[in-house]
């Protein structure tokens, strides 16, 4: 394990634990080592077990799935401003999830919403890959997650218009702004499993993300199969983004911020550079989400929208300071 | 058995033909050129027989296997290709670029074996990039930066390379350095494929010569066979003299025909 990897991994348990002792009635460490151990009072454990922890290991799994994937994508679309919903797959998620706020369906169990998202993930994935099959241009892959970010964006912003009522349009608007906010174990158990074959499928696909570093041509000559390396990295970055969006809907930034931070650390090597990603990724949204809890404000703040106030300038100073055309 | 064998290639974009029936075969112990003018095929020509182009016609081998049926890796083994278009994104370093031509026989950035290493610091020593190892990419010249791709083609250290335009941003001393160092590979038993638009290299190092024009070869042997006044002009549509001594060649251009 090399320094950038166990320093961020060292940061990362530092903020989930402080993310667990933080909050309207702070916990000293002496009682949320208790209560994580179950020695301390009935209070204090369902505070940090229902509450606190399932929420902070939410933001940190949302963060390093959309860090990963992030990484992985901009090494295979060869541009550091790509980010996770680029092909389309967030933008299909977050409309399946306004259909089923739409119509009200969310009532009817709590994965229901989550279900919608992921499904919505997985057709864009499969959509996006089907297109990696007949192409041979990555721009072509940009156009057609444009494309697809667009109309379920356009879809979404119809079925705002025809909201049935101001609840369900709050509904949704709240949902589309992104937040842990009561996120249960439960939740955590159903994306899970998601971002875990995601991210295997990205971190064994990893070692072609070097070499498309020279090029298709060049990349293919060296002996990497860019089919099967173009599908991997679309369906490993669909998984981990789409079950993100289920979790905790539409976060932005975060995917293209993380992994501009730590290149420099990684000798800009696409490759050494995704588990390092994650682990910002997930620091990052651990940290913005103790902010948004402690911030004293009358409603409560979106950590989607904290991720895009923090990120957006981060964006632009990076595509301001690019080095190579 | 040839290391690369070609026979009637052919490849036509759009009804437009930009390589027909092309036939040609590498050797071991070959320094060949591939000359024409911009247009002629060249690239796609490479692309067809290394099978990175899906052809119209004909087959192509490599070491007397269909190139269709080996995989990727088992080519790249084979067989390094620098392309002409060298794109790179990220200011990595020399040495980091450089070990990627290692990516065939598993090699990972920041986990080299021995053999990859060994490998890699030959192929920096080649191309003379010692002293630049650890500098970033985006701060070489482009005239370095061709030798840090070229290093990148040397170090997988197959028995055939195949060059597009290796030494077009070169100054004249490192086009004469690294057509030695191909004429050296080719001593040494292994073989090389460039293309070369400076014809007075060609005439000098190049065992053998291809001639393409308009999607075709049209000449194939050695430069004192096929470098003929009639043919430059036919080929390039330039006026120019081969002059021989005896033991040397060399051409005088004196401008377009």
């Amino acid at each position: 394990m090399n320094r950038v990897v166990g320093i961020l991994l060292a940061s990362l348990v530092g903020a989930l634990v402080l993310s667990v002792a933080l909050g309207s009635v702070p916990l000293p460490l002496n009682r949320v080592l208790g209560a994580l151990t179950f020695q301390s009072s009935q209070g204090d454990q369902l505070v940090v077990w229902q509450i606190r922890l399932p929420r902070a290991l939410a933001a940190g799994f949302v963060g390093a799935a959309l860090g990963m994937s992030g990484a992985a994508l901009q090494g295979l679309l060869r541009n550091p401003l790509a980010e996770p919903g680029i092909l389309g797959v967030s933008a299909t998620a977050a409309l399946f999830a306004t259909f089923v706020l739409y119509f009200g369906l969310a009532t009817a169990g709590p994965l229901v919403l989550p279900l919608a998202a992921v499904a919505g993930a997985l057709i864009a994935t499969l959509l996006v890959a089907l297109a990696a099959l007949r192409t041979r241009s990555v721009v072509t892959l940009i156009l057609i997650g444009v494309g697809l970010s667009s109309f379920s964006a356009a879809i979404m912003a119809l079925l705002m218009n025809l909201a049935p009522n101001p609840f369900s349009l709050a509904d949704m608007v709240n949902w589309m702004l992104g937040t842990v906010d009561n996120r249960s174990f439960d939740d955590l158990l159903f994306a899970l499993p998601f971002m875990a074959i995601g991210v295997a499928v990205l971190l064994a696909s990893r070692r072609g993300l070097s070499v498309l570093a020279l090029g298709d041509e060049a990349a293919e000559g060296m002996g990497l199969d860019l089919k099967r390396q173009r599908l991997a990295v679309i369906i490993g970055a669909g998984l981990a983004t789409g079950a993100a969006v289920a979790l905790a809907g539409a976060i932005g930034f975060v995917g293209i911020v993380a992994p501009h931070l730590v290149r420099p650390f990684l000798r800009y090597d696409p490759a050494r550079l995704l588990v390092p990603s994650a682990l910002l990724g997930g620091l990052i949204l651990v940290l913005a989400d103790i902010g948004v809890r402690v911030l004293p404000t009358d409603s409560e703040l979106k950590l989607g929208v904290v991720a895009s106030l923090l990120g957006a300038p981060v964006f632009i100073w990076i595509a301001a300071r690019r080095r190579l055309a | 058995m040839k290391l690369l064998e070609a026979e009637g290639l052919g490849y036509s974009i759009d009804g437009r033909v930009l390589v027909a029936d092309a036939a040609f075969a590498l050797g071991a112990g070959e320094l060949t050129a591939l000359i024409g003018p911009n247009g002629s095929g060249k690239t796609t020509l490479l692309r067809l027989a290394l099978g990175l182009l899906e052809k119209d016609a004909g087959s192509s081998s490599i070491d007397g296997t269909a190139v269709e049926s080996l995989s990727p890796v088992e080519r790249a083994r084979r067989v390094a290709y620098l392309p002409q278009a060298r794109p790179l994104v990220w200011p990595q370093p020399v040495r980091d670029v450089v070990s990627l031509g290692r990516f065939a026989y598993g090699a990972a950035l920041g986990r080299l074996s021995q053999e990859d290493s060994e490998a890699v610091e030959r192929a920096i020593r080649a191309c003379q990039l010692d002293g630049f190892e650890e500098r970033a990419a985006d701060t070489l010249s482009g005239g370095e930066l061709s030798r840090v791709h070229l290093a990148r083609a040397l170090a997988a250290e197959t028995p055939l390379v195949v060059a597009d335009e290796p030494v077009a941003a070169l100054d004249p001393r490192y086009q004469h350095k690294t057509m030695q160092l191909f004429a050296n590979m080719t001593r040494a038993g292994r073989s090389v494929l460039t293309v070369i638009h400076d014809l007075d290299l060609a005439l000098r190092y190049a065992s053998k010569v291809l001639w393409m024009h308009e999607g075709r070869i049209v000449a194939n042997g050695t430069p004192q066979e096929t470098f003929t006044a009639t043919r430059l002009r036919d080929v390039f549509g330039i006026d120019a003299q081969v002059l021989s001594d005896g033991a040397h060649t060399r051409l005088e251009i004196s401008g377009p025909a």
